[in-house]
């Protein structure tokens, strides 16, 4: 996964609660073999009709929106399906910072492992950038390394669990890590069998 | 004796393999299930970067998801074929065991995994799905995980977890008559919503789930994951060891009495304390039908749809009421139906097929609704054949199908239509989940049997014929 510090970007403000993974990528794209190119099926029924034709009341469709590559939700998103593809589509259409008052587990787990860097922040932090993001254009700069999200010149501080950021800002790979361990999880096996 | 524990710091204490201040744990897995959609990119990984499938044989994969339930040798969709041939040549390549379309023991992976005796009480096991929970209902510590995880697990039959939190479910009191596991669960997370459960892993506990046979356990832990949670599990008692016995992959004789009692140790302590405990009552639970798009929008089959006034987030209500063609303050029983949808892995289980069929046994399938039946499993069809259920469907006008996930997700032939309006045994009833624009209302097998002969909800407890 690609290393990733600080990202400074448009938001754009999807202002719903239990946002889940089928409408993030609904299943009839989840067929290819490949990671990458589901960018062209995110939230694939909010975004096109029947006819596949773009739909002008959904907001990502807007062209104040073209460059948004911060989106900002509301609770628990990416519930229901575990799909990876969920992330992959996210990712490949350019969103690189989710910010949330609180994400779905797998889903958390899922998006930080494709090096977006997710964010919680309260309600009400939420709510006001929503809202700023509905009515003119907001920009925001996140620094990973100092857990900073700016705002002209104001900062805002955020928690990520230590482990995430340091994975995130040098962009490593699990399993490289893992076989560090490779002992252990040979000793354990060992331990098993007796 | 050390500090009272609950089962699910027992398993969890067992499987670390390596633990460090501020990291996840590092812990083992017993058990990995595969299926055609969440492993392609994950073998691949693999492949790219020279690395082998560490333990095949703590490995099983099938095919689910995809497959047409209506004639096996007709895959309309060429993307659809390559993802299962995918899987077919990945498994060959790797040594994994896969019980491929046509093989006896195929059927959903979360069917099968019990079925088969793979899931066995005190084991950790995965799978590329959010449902895994389901094998909670043993006593495993069962969870689903993303493609990237299965490459980790592929490698390295361990995965990064942090501690989760405990969570009981208390339910009092016993279910009643006609009130069913799905209901229970229905009404759990209709009461304590869609994500009372996130950061914990949840144990069922108390008098109603004890009653439960192991079919209606799988239904509950099934859902926990609709409840936000990483995990739901129940710990293992009698009717968990006789359910294994027998099994194709559970030890026989003496070594069956052996892992028996291991098993029934592993069992909660009196004493032990959870995080976070919520209590509910069972003998207040009425049969559920969900109205909105997230299984938490749901109300007993007597209620209505909730009034936009007394509701704490109007504009996701207001969305799901548009989405799915109803009216604030409707009244459940007044929803006419045209599909019905009897499977998937919460209910497509023996005991669940044959409860429904005792419904419509005599009876025709309304003129306005569509109906098919698609069993979990090929094992689960043909016991259901040889007892003559699919005859009492059949005659009733249901369709009778292939195993599969089917109309669960609607990724084979099998959709409702834009606006077609399905009861469903499933678990989500999410914007699309059956096919665009589709509206889904979960229930349980009772209760979709019996909207299939009305063409409406009705309250399957006053349903005439119903055996009490
Ligand atoms: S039946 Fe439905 S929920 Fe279960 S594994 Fe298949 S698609 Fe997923």
């Amino acid at each position: 996964m690609e290393a990733i510090k600080e990202h400074k970007g448009f938001v754009y403000p999807l202002n719903r609660t239990n946002v889940d993974t089928d409408q993030i990528i609904p299943k009839q794209f989840l067929k290819r073999i490949e990671r990458t190119g589901f960018g062209q099926f995110l939230f694939y029924h909010w975004r096109f009709d029947d006819e596949g034709n773009t739909r002008s009341d959904f907001d990502l469709n807007k062209e104040r929106y073209q460059n948004a590559s911060i989106l900002i939700a509301g609770e628990n998103f990416g519930c229901g399906s575990s799909r990876e593809h969920a992330p992959w589509a996210l990712l490949d259409y350019g969103f690189r910072v989710i910010i949330a008052p609180s994400f779905a587990d797998i889903f958390y787990n899922n998006a930080l492992k494709n090096g977006i860097i997710l964010i919680r922040l309260d309600q009400d932090q939420v709510r006001q950038w929503m809202e700023d993001a509905e009515t003119g254009n907001l920009a925001l700069e996140v620094d990973l390394e100092k857990q900073l999200i700016i705002e002209d010149d104001q900062e805002y501080p955020f928690e990520i669990p230590a482990y995430h950021k340091e994975k995130l800002v040098n962009g490593w790979d699990d399993i490289s890590l893992t076989l560090h361990y490779e002992d252990r999880i040979s000793d354990y096996e060992t331990s098993m069998k007796k | 004796m050390g500090k009272p524990k609950t089962i699910i710091e027992k398993i969890w204490d067992k499987h670390v393999v390596h633990q460090e201040e501020g990291k996840p744990d590092l812990l083992y897995i017993d058990l990995h299930l595969v299926h055609e959609v969440t492993s392609p990119q994950a073998f691949e990984g693999l492949r790219i970067n020279g690395r082998k499938v560490r333990r095949p044989e703590l490995t099983f994969a099938t095919m689910d998801h995809n497959v047409p339930t209506k004639n096996r040798d007709v895959i309309k969709d060429e993307i659809s074929r390559k993802q299962m041939e995918t899987l077919k040549k990945n498994c060959e390549e790797n040594n994994i065991p896969l019980a491929d379309m046509f093989h006896p023991d195929q059927g959903i992976v979360h069917v099968i995994g019990p079925e088969l005796g793979l899931t066995q009480p005190g084991k950790t096991i995965v799978c590329g799905d959010s449902h895994t929970s389901t094998h909670g209902a043993f006593g495993a510590l069962a969870f689903g995980i993303g493609t990237s995880e299965v490459e980790h697990v592929l490698a390295t039959q361990s995965i990064w977890q942090e501690r989760p939190k405990t969570l009981n479910v208390h339910v009092e009191g016993d279910l009643g008559p006609g009130v069913t596991a799905k209901d229970l669960i229905l009404a759990i997370i209709a009461k304590f919503g869609v994500r009372f459960g996130t950061g914990y892993v949840m144990e069922y506990t108390g008098e109603a789930i004890r009653n439960l046979s192991m079919e209606g356990r799988m239904t509950i832990c099934n859902m926990s994951i609709e409840a936000g949670a990483r995990a739901g599990l129940i710990s293992p008692d009698e009717t968990t060891v006789e359910f294994l016995k027998g099994k194709t992959h559970v030890p026989d004789g003496e070594a069956f009495t052996k892992v028996s009692q291991e098993w029934l140790g592993l069992a909660t302590d009196d004493g032990a304390v959870y995080d976070e405990q919520v209590i509910i009552r069972g003998d207040e639970v009425e049969p559920q039908v969900t109205w909105g798009t997230n299984p938490s929008m749901c109300v007993p089959v007597s209620g209505s749809t909730p009034n936009l006034k007394e509701v704490e987030y109007k504009a996701d209500v207001e969305r799901a009421l548009m989405y799915m063609g109803l009216k604030e303050n409707q009244p459940i029983s007044s929803i006419e139906i045209d599909h019905v949808f009897i499977g998937s892995c919460t209910n497509s289980r023996f005991s669940d097929l044959q409860r429904a069929a005792e419904i419509v046994r005599g009876k025709k399938v309304h003129q306005n609704v569509r109906a098919i039946v698609v069993p979990g499993s090929f094992s689960i069809k043909l016991q259901a054949e040889k007892e003559g259920i699919d005859k009492i469907f059949q005659e009733a006008g249901f369709e009778w199908r292939e195993a599969g996930c089917s109309m669960c997700l609607a990724m084979n032939d099998d959709i409702v239509p834009p606006e077609g309006r399905c009861a469903s045994t499933s678990n989500r009833n999410f914007e699309g989940r059956q096919g665009n624009g589709a509206r889904t209302h979960l229930v349980s097998p009772e209760m979709a049997a019996a909207a299939a002969i009305e063409g409406r909800f009705v309250d399957v407890r006053d349903y005439a014929g119903v055996p009490l």
